[in-house]
């Protein structure tokens, strides 16, 4: 177990330090970040000033290294536009993203694994169509477009919910929806075939065999079993929902990290992107691993064969 | 048990899913046929030029209601461009970068997987933490990023989308190789050298080829979101050539007035998105019901 | 007094998408109390969808289309979902054939055979995990106390397999339907096996059906035999019997397939064809097309399972 455990931590520190490769190289893309990190009018002076600054004229090599040491330091540099450190920005935007990600997920989860379940328990019925439809509807919506729908419906239309905003309960009903509408639809999918394949098993049926009743069979068996695959969903589909969560925070203006991203990409201002970047996937490697941990104890059999990926 | 319990219950057990034609085969196609056909004969069938301006007649409702006009049946936005027209010129967009980065994709991805899968050892740990790395960071960040830095242009989107999701082709592809693999070799490769790269493309690459068209469909649809969200944030081909993405940016703004144009946009996406998934689910059960997710 | 278990005429049929399979046409037999039956026959003959029949677990598309099957007088096919389920592992309990996919890999067997014990009856879960370990205890297997929190995984084939008889027999059936339990496992766990499920049917005074295509295992176990071929009883004796005086052309090939000492050196004998498509039997007898002995009358008209000797009933016409 504890093999298992140290063996995924390294891993997962070789990845941090791939995602450090690209986020500093995000900058050095174009040969010469300073074109990036300036206006275009920018005086001759000032580029070389910057140059020197910024170290740009050392090797490649020596950039990188002191980029992943003050890395490691938790320094990202200023942020250009807003002149404050900008890991410290981010951590203070963080939160609401972290909100809205899980209030996303939870949605997402609470909708589609009784649905999946449902659906899978009375096959072929009226209910699992309707579910197979809205499923592939849901999968097939693009986030920001559900998001200027309910906009359009909800907010505008019927004044239920704000249209923006980060202020109570009410403003995040919304966008939460929006962010978890695609990860609903495919979770429902999985849940349902999961389910499925499990009732289908062998040992579901010595269960039954023994006389053991079907509400046992369903909920303690089978649901144990059909929710490993599901888990191991779970943690890819957070970073999904990261991803997503830049745009719906843009449609619904809510002050989290991806309306930062968005904000910076477009102001030019690098060193933030490359901070929000690498902050954004550590979290996204630390939420995996805590996944794969969850895996093991439900799991028992994966600490002993070699999980094929 | 190979008893008659078993044998039959290999069959498909759903009666529905046997049927001759399925439903599903049938929307999807229709639907994708009829978009492909908008999408290359735009010029003949759209009745307006996308990018015309008639600020006349700016943001008038669609042909059904009241204020409606019959030669523009969806409307026109705010600067009076007719939205028909643009939808059937934004669909070249979707579909012709959609299709190309999914072949990028395929390509980078199943390149990598047969390399991963094949070679195995170092190999196949380095590749895997490559997929790993790429899968951490959010790719719609990693694509704005790149984008940006390098320019909004077609080929930088087709090429960013492309560089970003061919981890969903590698790890199939790897998957795949890996259980033939199994099968097959005994020795390691590098007892069999130059021989080994030409089974590799003859007996693997066949085999696997099934999964691959199935995430290539899946994927279309996926890109086909993932390029109008670019789009939507300013970040995908630039106007005046009409994207849906930039479409349904601009009908944000409207939201409150005009509804149609963010809706028929947004409408378009999903029909071929619903289209494409439903092909590609059809496919899987066809081809292959393992990989059903 | 009535047989414990009694099979009149069952059909069970697979409505597949290209015909529907007729898994069992028309099986009858019955089981005394205290009486080993063995069901003999290949694979895919329809012996394991008759005993999935009888605890009316058929997967869809199957289903049970005609017939009777009696537990001790009362007609379990009449039964509602609920009642049927309290026969299931109270009355009748069934180990199958693989333990390895039969087991839940994901909880421990203790939990599951306690599981088993807490659907028939009261009783906390503390006393039905202790019935856990007596369980195991009884079908020997070494330190009960610790193996009982053991997952699937972490035992041996035999070991699984002795888990999967504690489930069955946790809540005290008088029948035990076991579906070829030996075929999974090596040649010396299979004596073990088989020796310890002679010992639980001795002392309990269970009834077995026995069904395998192994005829090893009929000698040892089995007090007597049903033969079954594309879904019809063909031949049904006593064990010595039928190994004396084999009456059905099957049978008889059957037997010849076992190696024996005084052939050595020959070689093996096989039955020439393949067994008929049950989605459109043939009209007349199934194992015409196979059989060395047919006559014109066997391809017309399904011979009846007549009784030719006491106790001993054959599908055929044409043997002595």
């Amino acid at each position: 177990m504890l093999a298992y455990l140290a063996r995924r931590l390294l891993q997962s520190v070789l990845v941090l330090l791939g995602v450090s490769v690209i986020v500093f190289g995000l900058l050095h893309l174009t040969g010469d970040p300073t074109r990036l990190l300036l206006p275009l009018e920018a005086r001759e002076e000032d580029v070389r000033q910057l140059r020197a600054l910024l170290g740009l004229d050392d090797p490649l090599w020596l950039q990188y290294v002191r980029f992943l040491s003050h890395a490691v330091h938790a320094d990202f540099g200023l942020s250009f536009k807003h002149q404050v450190p900008a890991l410290g920005l981010i951590l203070s935007t963080l939160p609401a993203t972290l909100e809205l990600t899980a209030a996303g997920l939870a949605l997402a989860l609470l909708v589609a694994v009784p649905v999946g379940i449902l659906a899978a328990l009375r096959r072929n019925s009226l209910l699992d169509a309707v579910c197979s439809v809205g499923v592939l509807v849901g999968q097939a919506m693009p986030v920001y477009w559900l998001g200027l729908l309910l906009i359009m419906v909800f907010a505008v239309g019927l004044g239920w919910f704000p249209a923006a905003g980060r202020d109570g309960l009410r403003s995040l009903v919304l966008p939460a929806t929006a962010l978890g509408a695609f990860s609903m639809a495919r979770l429902a999918r999985l849940a349902r075939s999961g389910m499925l394949e499990v009732l289908a098993q062998d040992y579901v049926r010595t269960a039954r065999s023994a006389g053991v009743r079907a509400f046992v069979v369903t909920y303690k068996y089978a649901l144990k079993n059909a929710a490993i695959p599901l888990v191991t969903v779970i943690g890819l589909e957070f970073g999904i929902l990261l991803g997503g969560a830049v745009i719906t925070e843009t449609i619904f203006a809510w002050p989290g990290v991806g309306r930062l991203a968005v904000d910076a990409i477009f102001s030019r201002d690098y060193p933030l992107v490359q901070a929000i970047v690498a902050v954004l996937a550590t979290l996204f490697v630390v939420i995996n691993l805590a996944v794969d941990l969850l895996y093991t104890y439900l799991d028992p059999r994966i600490v002993y064969v070699r999980r094929a990926r | 048990m190979t008893d008659a319990a078993t044998l039959a219950t290999a069959l498909p057990v759903r009666s529905r899913a046997r049927r001759r034609v399925s439903f599903r085969a049938v929307f999807g196609i229709t639907v994708l046929l009829a978009m492909g056909g908008a999408a290359l004969l735009a010029p003949q069938l759209a009745p307006w030029d996308p990018a015309r301006q008639m600020l006349l007649k700016r943001l008038r409702p669609p042909a059904w209601e009241a204020r409606g006009l019959r030669e523009h049946p969806l409307g026109t936005d705010h600067l009076g461009r007719d939205i028909l027209s643009r939808i059937l010129y934004g669909g070249r967009i979707s579909l012709a970068v959609s299709l190309s980065s999914v072949a990028l994709a395929a390509t980078l991805g199943v390149t990598l997987g047969l390399c991963a899968g094949f070679f195995g050892g170092r190999a196949d740990a380095i590749i895997m933490r490559v997929v790993d790395v790429f899968l951490a960071i959010p790719y719609i960040l990693l694509a704005m990023g790149v984008v940006f830095a390098l320019g909004p242009s077609l080929l930088n989107v087709i090429l960013v989308m492309g560089a970003t999701r061919w981890v969903q082709f590698a790890r199939i592809v790897r998957a795949d190789v890996l259980s033939i693999r199994e099968r097959e070799f005994v020795v390691g490769a590098r007892a069999r050298g130059n021989r080994a790269l030409r089974l590799l493309v003859r007996h693997v690459l066949p085999n696997a080829l099934t999964p691959i068209i199935v995430v290539a469909t899946l994927e279309l649809a996926f890109m086909i979101i993932y390029e109008s969200a670019l789009s939507f944030l300013g970040l995908g081909v630039q106007p005046p050539t009409p994207t849906w993405g930039w479409m349904l940016a601009d009908g944000r703004n409207y939201i409150a007035t005009a509804w149609w144009l963010a809706t028929f946009p947004g409408l378009a996406i999903m029909l071929t998105v619903l289209a494409v998934n439903l092909l590609g689910d059809w496919l899987r059960d066809r081809l292959d019901p393992r990989l059903t997710v | 007094m009535p047989p414990l278990l009694e099979v009149d005429g069952l059909q069970t049929q697979f409505v597949t998408g290209t015909g529907t399979v007729r898994a069992v046409d028309g099986v009858s037999f019955a089981i005394e109390r205290g009486e080993v039956l063995g069901l003999v026959g290949e694979s895919g003959c329809g012996k394991s969808v008759t005993s999935l029949s009888i605890m009316r677990l058929v997967p869809p598309p199957g289903r049970i289309a005609a017939g009777h099957i009696r537990l001790e007088g009362e007609d379990l096919l009449a039964k509602d979902a609920e009642a049927m389920r309290q026969v299931r592992g109270a009355r009748i309990g069934m180990v199958f054939q693989e333990p390895m996919t039969s087991l839940n890999p994901v909880f421990s067997i203790g939990d599951q055979i306690a599981s088993a014990a807490l659907a028939h009856g009261g009783g906390g879960r503390a006393a039905a995990w202790e019935r856990a370990v007596e369980m195991l205890q009884l079908v020997q297997v070494p330190s009960p106390g610790e193996r009982v929190r053991d997952y699937p995984h972490q035992l041996s084939g035999g070991l699984r397999q002795r888990a999967m008889l504690a489930l069955a027999l946790v809540s005290g059936p008088r029948l035990l339907i076991a579906d070829e339990p030996t075929t999974a496992l090596d040649v010396t766990i299979q004596a073990q096996i088989l020796d310890l499920l002679r010992r639980l049917q001795a002392e309990r005074g269970m009834s077995v059906l026995m069904i395998t295509h192994d005829l090893g295992v009929v000698a040892e176990l089995c007090h007597r035999v049903a033969v079954i071929y594309a879904g019809r009883i063909v031949e049904m004796a006593p064990v010595a019997r039928i190994f004396a005086r084999p009456m059905h052309p099957y049978t008889q090939g059957l037997l010849r397939c076992l190696p024996h000492p005084s052939r050595f050196g020959q070689p093996l004998f096989s039955i020439e064809g393949v067994p008929p498509d049950l989605r459109r039997p043939p009209a007349g007898c199934r194992f015409a097309p196979r059989c060395p002995h047919v006559i014109e009358s066997c391809r017309r008209a399904e011979p009846p399972l007549g009784e030719r000797e006491p106790g001993h009933l054959v599908a055929c016409p044409v043997l002595p």
